[in-house]
């Protein structure tokens, strides 16, 4: 086979997936791709030229072997893909669908030069879903207990992908979620179109077959404290994420018919607020919406606001080329009809007589010298403020990290705005036996580096639940730069990192 | 799931629901309040802690059968499932030797601070409570209140127990204490906590309201509970729910806790012949069967509603 490939011209045709149309799916809640049907998902695989030097795992937060499950679909030898992907990733269902490929597996594919990088998560997400499809997914060996016990506290991508590495390594695993159901933002930000929660449920209902335990409902830091928690385990995650909104503070942002997007999305995906009455957390049918922001999150904000009969705008302060959110999801965005309007500010909102927010003043920017971010600061037009009607305005700005657990573990240290500081190789905090990750570190970023962050810490605390190292009693050890791990062992610190 | 112990109507309108939720139970102190959802396509919403019992594991709350989720809850009976109760969540309230406090409540404040007034009382200081309804039909735990507290005065809207008025005649209360007092503490509606915060302004007493704005995930997460305070927008899950009555913008709140009527009220326009006919005949194995206790046969103990032994 290998040898065929190598006669054979480069084909550049990125295999499109099937989607609904815009002007039918900005109507529905549905899932917007179809997937590859199998045929096309082998045409695509066989595009695969096969780098010796796979630098597309190089740029996987959680290294799957891209090129050897590439190399099964092209086989048509499904079951070993998804084997392959799994190995690395308990929820290839979820990242197939939301993870920023542009930005890492595809950004350094050998034909990205030519435009023809090939489609690695379209054939992540065909092979989860073709496991799905089959009714039969093939469970693990788990090896024998070790006779360790691990909290994890927040069941969002972090968490579930640190029970996923635990459980399989034979500890016991406990997840603890202050919401009715597990997921995290997978299930109360993302939206259905982008991400079918039945797809979540699935990936939770395989950790729990694993025999990953689940608390929800439990609230650590309320229901109870970290310093409990360890009275009864050995290690302890947090990823507890999102926390308070931000908000621009300006005038009027406490107005009636201004949402943070985390309050928009989670009446929305969590409450299934588009069902209501049938579901029976109540969202209003607003007719003119305006979102706030550039981000993932912004997009999903408007995007839904479309699907519930909205005209649905997106403001934001710089241009097209900076907008942070997936190049696919601005584009879907666009073909379904949000208006984008770049270099616009908002300044103050105004409300009518029963307090409902009415019309937003915003003002006009234009590109400056680059900023510490090395884009363009945006700098207001003198004189270009200007009016418009609205009667929903989505805040989606992004959140500081979730207060409750920083200010009831005493001793655990804290950055600047109360996310938890951790040790970014391994995810040690300044206290023992306490590791985090996701956005309660980092603040918000995306799904796939909350569970490259999970998977790093998993390996830390199976190192140190197993061996001591790291986290033991006698002079603990919160810097990542000495901590003592063989990196034959640890797949996630490159070899050619210099260990002492 | 949550299994309920009691829950039964204790003045027209008003309910006392007892839940076993052992780890809130463990945890909880008085002024904080717990989340639930009273069926699986249910809303979350927060219910002030009216008061639990450690050992049983039990949490007890009041609440007024208002809108479709507390229409849904009042119609629950023992052995019947909550599919969450989270909790507790929010600050506990400040408490410490004051000297003389004065207790404000009205609706499902009176029961939200006993547990206020039993701490407070534990501390030693001396605690007053002035309750208040439309009616005297309406009062309950008066008891409760006479055996713990150092007076309780009453404020109905017809007069027909105690002062006759509203809530802003509570000065003459406290007028007539012939003591000073050092605090005020009031839970009930957005009204009662305003008209009192209003009423004590002038008098210059530090006044504490429990406040209820609408919420969602009750963790800091969603933002929906944000209130002006002293001119900051505060999140009343994580920040509050007390604040000082003097600084809340009350304006604000109550416009955003009118933020769903429209849509609370699209849910009670059908008067649910079906449901209910269900619910009579075939023992609410419909919908409603989710709720009850496996192998159970659901709504067995609708008729025999039992007392909590908690009230006295």
């Amino acid at each position: 086979m290998a040898e065929k490939k190598e006669k054979k011209p480069l084909d550049l045709n990125r295999r499109e997936m099937p989607k609904q149309p815009p002007e039918v799916r900005k109507y529905n809640f549905n899932e917007v791709a179809f997937g590859y049907p199998e045929d096309v998902a082998v045409e695509e695989a066989k595009r695969c030229i096969m780098c010796k030097k796979a630098r597309c795992v190089q740029n996987c937060p959680v290294e799957i072997d891209i090129p050897a499950f590439i190399q099964a679909v092209a086989d048509r030898n499904f079951a070993e893909g998804i084997r392959i992907i799994k190995q690395k990733n308990c929820l290839p269902a979820i990242c197939g669908r939301v993870c920023p490929q542009e930005d890492q597996c595809e950004k350094t594919c050998t034909l990205v030069k030519k435009e023809g990088q090939l489609a690695i998560g379209r054939l992540e997400r065909f092979l989860a879903d073709w496991e799905a499809r089959q009714g039969h997914v093939e469970m693990p060996d788990i090896p024998e207990w070790t006779g360790k016990n691990v909290a994890v506290v927040g069941g969002g991508p972090a968490g579930l992908t640190v029970a996923g590495d635990l459980i399989l390594r034979g500890h016991r695993v406990t997840i603890f979620e202050a919401l009715h159901r597990l997921g995290g933002v997978l299930v109360y930000g993302i939206p259905e179109f982008r991400l079918p929660k039945e797809i979540v449920n699935r990936e939770v209902e395989y950790l729990k077959r694993l025999g990953v335990e689940v608390h929800t409902d439990f609230v650590v830091g309320k229901t109870r404290t970290i310093d409990s928690l360890l009275e009864e385990y050995d290690a302890i995650f947090v990823g507890s994420g999102a926390g308070l909104p931000w908000f621009m503070n300006i005038p009027g942002e406490n107005l009636n018919g201004v949402y943070s997007a985390n309050e928009y999305l989670t009446r929305l995906n969590l409450m299934k607020g588009y069902l209501f009455p049938t579901y029976h957390t109540p969202i209003k049918a607003h007719r003119r919406v305006a979102v706030i922001g550039g981000g993932n999150v912004a997009m999903d904000c408007a995007r839904s606001a479309l699907r519930l009969g909205a005209e649905s705008r997106i403001i934001y302060r710089r241009s097209r080329e900076e907008l942070p959110a997936r190049f696919e999801e601005v584009e879907n965005a666009e073909e379904e009809g949000v208006i984008f309007d770049f270099l616009t500010l908002p300044l103050r909102y105004i409300g009518d007589e029963n307090g409902w927010v009415k019309e937003m003043v915003i003002q006009k920017m234009e590109l400056g010298e680059p900023d510490d971010s090395g884009r363009r600061r945006p700098v207001p037009i003198e004189g270009s403020e200007e009016t418009w009607p609205v009667d929903a305005v989505v805040c989606a700005i992004g959140n500081s990290p979730n207060p409750l657990i920083g200010t009831t573990t005493p001793g655990l240290k804290l950055g600047k705005k109360g996310n938890i500081e951790a040790d970014e190789e391994t995810g040690m905090t300044s206290r023992e036996k306490i590791w985090a990750g996701g956005d309660i570190v980092t603040g918000a970023a995306t799904v796939i580096l909350a569970m490259g962050a999970g998977r790093k810490a998993a390996n830390s605390i199976h190192e140190y639940l197993m061996n001591g190292n790291g986290h033991d009693g006698n002079g603990h050890d919160g810097n990542g730069a000495e901590h003592k791990t063989d990196p034959k062992e640890n797949p996630d610190i490159p070899p050619d990192i210099h260990l002492p | 799931m949550f299994r309920i112990l009691a829950c039964r109507m204790i003045v027209p309108n008003m309910h006392i629901l007892t839940v076993e939720a052992p780890a809130v139970a463990r945890e909880v102190q008085p002024g904080q309040f717990i989340i639930i959802r009273a069926e699986e396509e249910g809303e979350r919403i927060p219910l002030s802690v009216s008061d639990w019992d450690r050992e049983r594991g039990t949490v007890t709350t009041i609440f007024m059968s208002i809108g479709r989720t507390t229409h849904r809850l009042a119609r629950l009976r023992s052995g019947e499932y909550l599919p969450t109760v989270v909790g507790p969540l929010g600050n506990a309230s400040e408490i410490e030797h004051f000297g003389t406090v004065l207790l404000l409540g009205g609706c499902y404040g009176i029961g939200s601070l006993y547990p206020i007034a039993r701490a407070l009382k534990e501390k030693g200081n001396r605690v007053f409570v002035v309750i208040e309804a439309r009616s005297s039909y309406l009062f309950y735990w008066e008891d409760r209140y006479r055996m713990l507290v150092d007076g309780v005065h009453h404020i109905t809207r017809d007069g027909s127990k105690g002062i006759k008025g509203h809530i802003g005649r509570v000065p003459e209360i406290l007028a007539s204490l012939g003591e000073p007092v050092n605090r005020v503490i009031i839970n009930g509606c957005t009204f009662c906590l305003k008209r009192g915060s209003d009423a004590t302004r002038a008098l210059g007493i530090t006044t504490i309201v429990d406040l209820n704005p609408i919420m969602i995930d009750g963790t800091g997460m969603c933002g929906v509970c944000r209130v002006t305070v002293g001119g900051e927008t505060k999140f009343a899950c994580v920040q509050g729910p007390e604040f000082d009555g003097h600084e809340v913008d009350w304006e604000e709140l109550s416009q955003r806790r009118k933020t769903y009527m429209a849509e609370e009220v699209i849910p009670l326009r059908t008067s649910k012949c079906e449901e209910h006919m269900h619910g009579e005949e075939h023992g609410r194995k419909e919908k409603h069967g989710q709720a009850a206790a496996p192998g159970e046969p659901p709504g067995r103990e609708r008729k025999q509603p039992q007392h909590t032994g908690e009230v006295s």
